[in-house]
């Protein structure tokens, strides 16, 4: 199986008349991995994985779900897909046990393997005690929870989510960010967010999209090189010139910012931080402040939509 | 599958008061016309009986009642079917049957199932008060059956076509009141009296009533029936049409 991805999507497109929601989307995703689909809002999130579950047509490209042809084997290909909408398609007039029961037998669950995977889903997902409550009756959070379930019922090899933390209290969203980290463990995670620290916390891969264009496809730990601190921030107390500091080890460029300020650039694997520590005590530069300046996923995010724009 | 979805869609049903006050009020308005009937039937009784092949029990009570509850359903399916695909759109809980390795046709098809499972029950309710008159007397089985098999085809075209309404919008009060205005459309079709020469029988065919009349004296043709059959197919390829396109346009 290791050479089947579980999802294979080829120069997917989609239009609404003539706004291009998606545009010429390829990517791949495998056992084990957590995608995180990472974009502004409006960005083509939302219709690319409405496509990928099969509940939104395509206007070119392909998809496969585990070899799978979602556009010519749709029901083959379903199976081994579980979908969180935006919003959680819950009936608030069912319990949580009817609720799970009927989306198992929707996906073709029965008898045994039907209460097993009911059972499973609920106590994956937090739910043991609320079996026999009223959907309407929950709270956010454990609707959002439900949602969840209901996508993991049928133990299909991808789960879809999209947005899954969104409108929950942040004790919520630790717990729901633990249950993606663990459903990633046994399945492919496909999953959305217009947040950051979120997609940092729980993906292994990001793809950020922007004007339903790809912008970024790439590991986590590759980003976190590329993001990996590249200038330092040191204060002293008199200006000292960017001569003298442009003499340290390890430096490649200073700029001035001003009252004793400078920002000092680096290469990734030549940090001058204590060179240019040691170099201030002994010409009594008056040492302030030596900070290294992290360039985060946000800003990797910000520069790469914003390029887009201006481009 | 097609069941799974029937089922839901009927418990749904009962699990609203809706459902509940539809069947009680028909029952309370049935009930007072079929004893209304009984009662005439009492006073006429003594003067049909001196008629060589006169009109019986079945045609002086049963007859006109099952006439009268083509009426009342007219008016109870357009509330039965209304929620029926609206209601999924507006809470947004069709992403579920779509996303589920289930047809498009199968899903329409469970949706008109478990509607119907709901006027079935309705209708078996009407039908009792006729049946229980085989306590005192006995009835024409043949005129009744073929009265019966009309008003469920009637009741399964009006379900139909209010199917079909409820996938074109989101707001189940919408469908509610164009599937009445469809019907009802439908049903008054006859009534423009004397439009000129061709079309007055092309309007009169295409009225809903018109073919029920026939079925309701006793006599089963083809022609009324396949007009059912017709007329629910065209409704359910419609409703089938209508999900598909919006997968395909968003």
């Amino acid at each position: 199986m290791s050479s089947e991805p579980l999802v294979a999507v080829e120069h997917l497109e989609r239009n609404y008349g003539p706004f291009r929601a998606v545009r010429d989307v390829t990517f791949e995703l495998r056992q084990g991995d957590v995608l995180g689909f990472l974009g502004p809002n409006g960005a083509g999130k939302s219709s690319t994985m409405r496509i990928i579950t099969g509940s939104l047509a395509p206007s070119a490209g392909s998809i496969r779900i585990n070899g799978l042809d979602l556009l010519e084997q749709p029901l083959a290909a379903k199976r081994h897909i579980g979908f969180l909408p935006e919003d959680p398609p819950l009936y608030r007039d069912l319990t949580v046990d009817e609720y799970l029961r009927y989306c198992g037998r929707l996906n073709g669950l029965r008898g045994q393997a039907l209460t097993e995977g009911v059972r499973d889903a609920r106590r994956r997902c937090g739910l043991a005690e609320a079996g026999q409550r009223l959907i309407g009756n929950l709270s956010r959070g454990f609707q959002q929870r439900v949602g969840i379930a209901q996508a993991i019922v049928h133990r299909p090899e991808v789960v879809v989510l999209d947005e899954p933390s969104i409108g929950l209290d942040p004790i919520q969203v630790r717990e729901i960010r633990d249950l993606i980290r663990e459903l990633g463990q046994a399945h492919g995670v496909i999953l959305s967010s217009h947040l950051l620290p979120e997609v940092q916390a729980v993906c292994n891969r990001v793809q950020i999209i922007h004007e339903g264009r790809l912008v970024l496809s790439e590991a986590l730990a590759e980003l976190n090189e590329c993001l990996a601190p590249t200038s330092l921030r040191v204060t002293l107390a008199e200006p000292v010139g960017e001569e003298a500091l442009q003499g340290v080890a390890g430096v490649d460029a200073v700029e001035d910012l001003g009252s004793g300020t400078y920002r000092i650039r680096h290469q990734p694997d030549a940090d001058p931080a204590e060179a240019l520590a040691a170099r201030a005590v002994h010409e009594g530069w008056g040492l302030r402040a030596l900070i290294p300046e992290e360039r985060s996923l946000e800003q990797t995010f910000v520069d790469l939509t914003l390029k887009e724009e201006a481009a | 599958m097609t069941l799974t979805i029937a089922a839901r869609e009927l418990r749904a049903l009962f699990l609203s008061p809706l459902a509940w006050g539809i069947l009680a009020v028909t029952q309370v308005i049935l009930g007072y016309l079929f004893l209304a009937g009984v009662d005439r039937f009492q006073r006429l009784q003594p003067r049909l009986g001196a008629i060589e092949g006169g009109p019986g029990v079945t045609e002086i009570v049963v007859v006109p009642l099952l006439a009268n509850a083509t009426t009342l359903l007219l008016l109870i399916t357009p509330l039965v079917t209304m929620r029926l695909i609206s209601a999924e759109r507006a809470e947004g809980t069709l992403p579920l049957l779509l996303s589920a390795p289930v047809s498009m046709t199968r899903i329409v098809l469970g949706k008109y199932l478990g509607a119907l499972g709901f006027l079935g029950v309705a209708l078996i309710m009407l039908l009792l008060m006729p049946l229980s008159l085989y306590a005192g007397t006995t009835l024409d089985a043949g005129q009744l059956a073929a009265a019966v098999l009309g008003l469920a085809l009637l009741t399964a075209s009006f379900a139909a076509a209010g199917l079909f309404m409820s996938s074109l919008t989101r707001q189940p009060v919408v469908a509610a009141v164009s599937t009445f205005g469809l019907l009802l459309l439908l049903w008054i079709l006859d009534w423009t009296g004397n439009v000129s020469g061709g079309i007055q029988e092309v309007i009169h065919y295409l009225s809903l009533t018109e073919h029920y009349k026939d079925l309701r004296q006793g006599v089963v043709s083809t022609a009324d029936v396949v007009y059912y059959l017709l007329f629910i197919t065209v409704f359910l390829v419609l409703s089938i049409r209508r999900l598909d396109v919006d997968r395909l346009h968003g």
